[in-house]
């Protein structure tokens, strides 16, 4: 469906004589989509070109292998240690985003499960601008409810598990110590809600490609709809889901303020408990960035930034490759 | 379900509430007029140059993303079926999933190092930020125009450009306007890219946008870290004023888009 695929199907006429201005329009529509590209060369070359002094001093790899952030150690001459380690803020950007997504995936499958099959279509409008909603709350006020509204609602569950869980040997490792209210779980949190709306509309339209008639056979050899659901629709729309939950990972690796606002920011070293305070690469970045006044501070947050970008681009890379197969076996 | 159905519905009504709650009681018309006191600690004045900001950041980065993400568009749904057209879509999705955070710090290396903190320098990171979203939802509704109405627009010996300007845009008008209202709510609310780009500055209100500037987000994000009473109250107000800016916008795009919906229905 195009303006080329118009004028080249009319092929009766004789091919219309390009009208003036079409060649100019082309090329400002053209020089349009161009921009896009130059934006995400222009990113990853500006990227790389700021963290190059930290880069070129440390080692490319010496901020991967250390788990200790201390810019007060930094020196123009010291090479080694590294005093810009990131390990604990890519624990930390995992530790979160894992813990929203383990929390948000079952929650948006439920919800996409009833919104395209059992709830009465006169419900499904409401309904769906309801979980979309949930994806306008700017991210500022989700950390600043998260401070205030969550953390006091949640330190109770936070008290029995540490309790009860915390108390075990070896696996009660990541349940144990005391809770602030500002910690990795929190942030997991508070994550979950942000991206449920993206993984439950993701997931609506991997539903939505469940072939009628293969759920009315399902039917007609008398399943109930739970059997239905899982004989049919969740086989045919693995690959979907798992997509839509890439996705949605990718949305809470990059997230910010409302991480910043309820993580702690600790970042000297790495915490073992979750209910302990931490950081993220993109919390570090934002905290610290014009405040960076140490030698290579300034490259060092934009290697953050670097990993970050690589670290948001494999996720979603991948869960549009998933979308894109499905797309094509169909 | 069900269950699952009251997780999603319970942590919006929460947190609606809980900004209602808290921001009605802060809330004067003071607050829309004044900027804020010299003190976070210290009680009144309001958020006036961030809602200053917000409406003239976000004003100028939708001048510069709306007429290149539609003309984007364009070339996607109308001339972008080859090899180039597959790159920059999948360019404009991976733009999409780009963090905001690492959109600010890209204008700082590229803007902010030689021009200093602006509001322009975050219209251009809010602009980053609205170009994809634009373009893609742009392209989709670009995409639903029937295909008789660019033969119909030829056979009348309309050139591309008329057909594109005075055919298919207006036919997709409404598609296009709900994605650009949706990226301007999303805009509204991002506070990452703009610490790292406008900055903030609450010392008095600031209209030029080539000096620092503060935002709605900004302020609130500074007052709710502040620690002091006052300091949070304001930015709940400032919440409450935020969170209605952007719901009142994209409830807008969604009763634009219900309207288009039932004006597409087939017989």
């Amino acid at each position: 469906v195009s303006v080329e695929t118009a004028r080249q199907s009319n092929r009766i006429a004789p091919r219309p004589r390009r009208k003036g201005g079409d060649r100019s329009f082309r090329l400002i529509v053209l020089g349009s989509a161009l921009t896009l590209l130059a934006l995400i060369v222009g990113l990853v070359v500006f990227l790389l070109v700021r963290s190059w002094p930290a880069i070129q001093h440390y080692g490319f790899w010496s901020f991967l292998t250390s788990s200790r952030w201390a810019p007060s150690e930094a020196t123009v001459t010291s090479r080694h240690p590294n005093p810009y380690g990131i390990q604990q803020f890519i624990f930390g950007t995992v530790v979160t985003s894992a813990i929203a997504l383990v929390l948000a995936v079952p929650v948006a499958l439920g919800v996409a499960l009833f919104l395209n099959e059992l709830a009465p279509a006169r419900m499904r409008g409401p309904l769906v601008t309801v979980t979309e909603l949930l994806a306008m709350v700017p991210s500022v006020v989700y950390g600043f409810w998260g401070v205030f509204a969550l953390v006091p609602a949640i330190r109770p569950m936070v008290g029995f598990l540490t309790r009860t869980l915390g108390a075990v040997p070896v696996i009660g490792i990541p349940f144990h110590g005391p809770f602030f209210g500002f910690s990795y779980f929190t942030a997991g949190i508070v994550l979950a809600i942000m991206i449920l709306p993206i993984i439950t509309a993701l997931a609506r339209e991997a539903i939505a490609t469940v072939p009628v008639d293969e759920k009315e056979a399902a039917y007609a050899v008398g399943s109930t709809r739970w059997e239905m659901i899982r004989a049919v629709v969740l086989p045919h729309s693995r690959s979907g889901l798992v997509a839509a939950s890439f996705l949605g990972l990718g949305r809470a690796l990059g997230e910010t303020i409302a991480v910043t606002m309820v993580i702690g920011n600790r970042v000297l070293d790495r915490g073992t408990s979750l209910f302990g305070q931490g950081a993220t690469l993109a919390s570090a970045i934002v905290n610290e960035f014009t405040e960076a006044n140490r030698p290579f501070h300034l490259a060092s947050l934009f290697v953050l930034g670097f990993w970050l970008m690589v670290l948001t681009f494999v996720v979603n890379a991948a869960g549009r490759l998933l979308i894109l197969r499905r797309e094509v076996k169909r | 379900m069900y269950g699952a159905l009251l997780l999603t519905v319970v942590p919006l009504v929460w947190i609606l509430a809980y900004v209602a709650l808290q921001g009605f009681h802060s809330i004067s018309p003071a607050f829309f007029t004044q900027t804020p006191p010299g003190s976070p600690a210290a009680p009144g004045g309001g958020f006036y140059n961030g809602i200053v900001g917000t409406f003239e950041i976000v004003g100028i980065a939708f001048a510069v993303a709306a007429p290149l993400g539609v003309a984007a568009a364009v070339y996607l749904s109308e001339y972008g079926r080859g090899r180039l057209g597959y790159v920059v879509r999948f360019v404009a999705e991976t733009l999409t999933g780009v963090p905001t955070i690492v959109i600010g710090a890209f204008v700082y290396a590229f803007w902010v190092v030689r021009f200093g903190f602006s509001g322009l320098a975050g219209s251009i990171a809010l602009a980053i930020v609205m170009l994809p979203l634009i373009v893609r939802s742009s392209e989709e509704a670009l995409r639903l125009v029937p295909m008789t109405l660019r033969e119909a627009s030829f056979a009348m010996g309309a050139s591309e450009r008329r057909t594109v300007v005075s055919v298919l845009v207006p036919a997709a008008s409404s598609g296009i306007v709900t994605g650009l209202l949706l990226a301007v709510a999303r805009a509204a609310g991002e506070t990452a890219p703009l610490l790292l780009t406008a900055l903030g500055n609450d010392l008095f209100a600031e209209y030029n946008p080539t000096h620092r500037m503060s935002t709605l987000s900004l302020q609130i994000f500074n007052n709710a870290i502040s620690g002091f009473r006052e300091g949070q109250a304001r930015a709940w107000a400032g919440a409450l004023t935020l969170i209605s800016i952007v719901l009142v916008l994209s409830v807008g795009a969604r009763v634009l888009r219900s309207r288009r919906d039932r004006t597409l229905r087939p017989g």
